[in-house]
């Protein structure tokens, strides 16, 4: 029974979230520093270095790490004030059942009664379902070793093909396209090459929102003298000042991409002899994109089809150059399809393999990299590997001890499992680092998912919007209680440094996984006895795949500042660059072209539901908001959604800057204040999505996903906007 | 890479491009959490226009040669160091009347209720007689705000530092530096008029 147990308001008053205004002790404490600690921000991709002040077991502080190379001290306002989610009021010191009766929907009971519950409800729903009506979801902002362990744990322990993890909604995108087209899923680059480039081009990233410290590495190739390229719906803060903006209509960046290949083609602004040596498939791209002429494109785009021709020019002319993408291209349903026109723009110029060349995404997620390489993709083993491949996982039963055929298939991807869920197919979950009730598109849909469960357990540091549902919480820990390592947007695996230990009765979430897979009966495959034993394992099993560890030590990534793999043997120096000289990671050696034919979102607007909506976030909070909607001082920078809309569309339908607006989508409506501002589409709308409930953009978006990456469409959708009923004119 | 301290002879300096400001607040957000003022940030980050841009503006005391806020102190409440950093009014003499808060032409003071005193930024002595940046140029993910020597300035940015301001018939000379294009077109003349962009039509409405 996976209702919420007493009303949200409850649940909110008893769990949160509350705003932690001050470190431990107040802000004139004067508390003494015991310790400093190197480690990395939990947050994003770019995982900055960051040294944490300690004191008495609790983190009170923190200090730039100037000595750590990619970042050299820089942080965003989410780095500096990450350390204020420890020693904070609403964290889960207990294991807890739901409970009616008590005050706040929960009651606290020991580890063993918890974790003989969730035992025990595994085994009667894999019983009495099947073991697949049990899935796992899990996410990457949890180290390697985690993602490995969870990977591992579902498979082996609960037997279950249906683990998947929150990349499905981040990178997953990427992903795909970067494998299809150049035979690994890594960024191409490490960061030191954007500004050894000519000309930078970001599409459809607000990099200073959700990137900001790449900022810096753009401006140091703007200082050389490179030419900034911006396509977004929006003027974001980096746009502000670049010398091309491309203001691209939600869901037709292909369309973009195919009619600036058609220009390089026109001019020959090409490089044959790359194209010949070092690809196959070329005539595909090229007959895809014959039609796709600037002004065909400035009709599907808005772009005007002069700034195509100029894009096309800069980016076919200049002797080396960086694409990078994120969300802006990959959130759709042809979020693929994006990346493969993407890579189709680098592959014709020759750009890859070289210094200051490659088109790259900005990985999302703190471990976004490295966690969906160790397993706990539901089509993926450890090292990269293909789960429906026999011998890959020939290969990872090797290691893992078993016999090949006690691994099970290939899952179905979170979006799926939701809906797995709401049909009734799925009837028990276990989830960790994952929001879904906030972060999953359609979220009336996805409540009411949520609602159906027999049985819900979550292992969690806060009680998050989706924890709410749980039947039982197990209380786990915080980036800065666990060491291990993860890996950056780069491929720089890191170190990750314990400053303190987990409070009250909560406990390391990989020894919570240990004492489940011990009640199931499974304890044999996982006999761990610290963080650095799972390392080693993970290492073992991906040797041989394309994420290839073999040769990495805690010891070296501590000392070389991080290792960039594949590292595939012992004493490797790591791989900053791929596809040096044009080698790439197909069987052939050579990369592929793709026809990209442009198709419309899965949704478009029409006479009821006239205006685009995107959404994206803001740079005071992080993903679904379960833990920095609790840090004050990051609240009150953007406290709530606002929804911006340009001042053309604000006076055709009577909206002034503050009123609150309703908007509408098929799926629901959300009520929130408008941000008039110019730098937006006046035929588009954006909301930020870090909020819940009656303020979750997600009530608006839609379940369409990618047919290859199953990543679902955040980034367009068709409103209705309108002054909210009910106030006067 | 930069240096990570500097020696006294260094001679580092500080400067400001608000062109490459993004907005994050990074900078608000580390000031709050430096050793002397801790809970109370003392930068500013300006929204210029939010309608119209994007643009934002972060502001640090800008320690001018013959500082306004101290001409103005009618307690003599307001001092420089032998570095030449203004510091915040001294409490004892802090009289709250506000006048160096009009009076800066950069927007610098706050007065701060709490503490019946005005206070604003000092360059961080206690980081930078450590030979470390600021907090606020050490975290700033865009390099707008800068701190280092302008050897290494101009080893690895475009553009020029300038401390020479004109406000209207007012003549400031400052510590801190803002970047410019070309440090020759003379004091940077906060009312002079700007050049037209893209960005007057970021859409291509008008054709």
């Amino acid at each position: 029974m996976a209702r919420l147990p007493i009303t949200e308001a409850g649940l909110i008053e008893a769990y949160g979230p509350h705003l932690n205004e001050a470190p431990p002790g107040g802000w004139d404490a004067g508390l003494e520093v015991d310790e400093v600690v190197e480690t990395h921000c939990c947050f994003c991709g770019q995982q900055c270095g960051i040294k944490l002040k300690v004191h008495d077991n609790a983190v009170v502080g923190f200090e730039p790490w100037y000595d750590f190379p990619f970042n050299e001290g820089k942080l965003c306002p989410k780095g500096v004030k990450r350390y204020l989610q420890g020693s904070h009021p609403d964290r889960l010191l207990h294991p807890m059942v739901r409970d009616e009766s008590a005050p706040g929907g929960f009651r606290d009971v020991s580890w063993d009664e918890a974790l003989s519950r969730v035992a025990s409800e595994i085994q009667r729903i894999q019983a009495t379902y099947g073991d697949d009506a049990f899935a796992m979801l899990s996410g990457v902002s949890l180290t390697n070793e985690k993602s490995y362990l969870v990977g591992k744990f579902a498979r082996l322990a609960l037997h279950t093909a249906n683990l998947d993890y929150n990349g499905r909604y981040c990178m997953v995108s990427a992903g795909v396209g970067n494998k299809k087209a150049l035979g690994i899923d890594r960024a191409p680059n490490p960061w030191s090459d954007i500004p050894l480039a000519d000309v930078v081009w970001v599409a459809g990233s607000n990099v200073a929102e959700t990137f900001p410290i790449t900022t810096s590495y753009i401006w140091r190739a703007r200082d050389r003298g490179a030419k900034l390229i911006v396509q977004d719906p929006r003027v974001v803060p980096l746009a502000r000042t670049a010398d091309l903006f491309l203001p691209v209509r939600p869901g037709s960046d292909s369309a973009l991409f195919g009619a600036v290949l058609h220009e390089l083609i026109r001019n020959d602004w090409l490089d044959h002899e790359f194209i010949a040596a070092h690809t196959v498939d070329f005539d595909q791209a090229a007959a895809a994109a014959a039609d796709m002429t600037p002004a065909w494109a400035a009709d599907i785009t808005g772009v005007p089809a002069a700034r195509i021709e100029e894009a096309a020019e800069l980016w076919g002319t200049a002797a080396t150059g960086m694409m990078l993408h994120a969300r802006g291209i990959e959130q759709q349903t042809k979020g693929v399809d994006n990346v493969l026109a993407a890579i189709n723009l680098g592959l014709a110029t020759g750009k890859f393999g070289k210094p200051g060349c490659g088109v790259s995404t900005i990985t999302g997620q703190g471990n976004g990299q490295g966690g969906r390489e160790h397993g706990h993709k539901c089509d993926q083993l450890p090292g990269n590997r293909d789960i429906s491949n026999p011998e890959h996982r020939e290969a990872v039963a090797k290691v893992w001890e078993v016999d090949e055929s006690e691994i099970p298939g290939k899952g179905i991807p979170a979006q799926e499992i939701i809906e797995a869920i709401h049909d009734g197919t799925i009837k028990g979950l276990l989830s960790i680092c994952f929001n879904p009730a906030v972060s999953s598109p359609d979220s009336n849909f996805t409540k009411e998912a949520l609602d159906k469960l027999e049985f819900y357990s979550v292992i969690d540091f806060f009680l998050s919007e989706t924890a709410q549902h749980a039947d039982v919480v197990l209380a786990g820990s915080l980036h800065e209680e666990d060491e291990g390592t993860s890996t950056s947007g780069e491929g720089r695996i890191i170190k990750i440094n314990a400053a303190v230990t987990p409070p009250g009765e909560a406990r390391l979430d990989w020894e919570i996984l240990l004492e489940i897979a011990e009640r199931l009966g499974k304890g044999d495959h996982f006999r761990y006895g610290s963080t650095h034993e799972i390392f080693e394992e993970l290492c073992r099993a991906s040797s041989g795949g394309t994420a290839d560890y073999t040769g990495a030590t805690w010891e070296r990534v501590e000392a070389e500042h991080g290792l960039f793999w594949p590292i595939p043997e012992v004493g490797h120096p790591g791989t900053p660059r791929l596809h040096e000289g044009g080698t790439f990671s197909h069987p052939d050696g050579k990369a592929r072209f793709h026809g990209v034919p442009y198709r419309p979102p899965a949704e478009v607007v029409d006479d009821e539901y006239p205006i685009w909506l995107t959404t994206g976030r803001v740079v005071s909070q992080y993903l679904s908001g379960a833990q920095t909607r609790r840090i004050a001082s990051l609240v009150a920078q953007y406290p709530e959604p606002l929804c911006e809309i340009h001042p053309k569309l604000a006076e055709r339908l009577g909206i002034a800057h503050g009123d609150q607006v309703t908007v509408r989508s098929r799926r629901g409506e959300i009520t929130l204040p408008a941000a008039v501002v110019t730098t937006i589409r006046p035929d588009t709308v954006f909301i930020p999505y870090h909020w819940p409930g009656r303020k979750a953009a997600n009530q608006l978006t839609i379940r369409a996903v990618d047919p290859l990456s199953k990543m679902p469409e955040f980034k367009v959708a068709a409103v209705h906007v309108a002054r909210a009923a009910g106030r006067p004119a | 890479m930069k240096a990570t301290r500097y020696g006294i002879d260094d001679r580092p300096v500080f400067a400001i491009d608000p062109s490459r400001c993004i907005g994050c607040e990074a900078c608000v957000q580390a000031c709050a959490e430096c050793g002397t003022h801790r809970g109370q940030s003392l930068i500013h980050l300006e929204r210029i226009d939010r309608t119209a841009s994007t643009q934002t503006a972060p502001m640090v005391c800008m320690h001018c040669e013959d500082p306004t806020c101290a001409q103005v102190c009618p307690a003599d409440a307001i001092k420089q160091n032998e570095e030449g950093i203004v510091q915040s009014a001294l409490k004892p003499r802090c009289i709250g009347c506000s006048n160096c808060v009009i009076a800066c032409p950069f927007g610098v003071p706050k007065y701060v209720a709490d503490f019946d005193q005005m206070m604003k930024c000092d360059m961080c002595t206690d980081r930078t007689s450590e030979g470390y940046a600021p907090m606020c140029a050490s975290v700033c993910p865009s390099e707008a705000l800068w701190y280092g020597t302008p050897e290494e300035f101009h080893a690895t940015r475009h553009g020029e530092l300038l401390d020479d301001w004109l406000f209207g018939r007012q003549a400031v000379h400052t510590k801190v530096f803002a970047v410019v294009d070309d440090a020759a077109g003379g004091p940077l003349d906060v009312l002079g008029a700007t050049t037209g962009t893209w960005l007057d039509d970021p859409f291509g409405l008008e054709g």
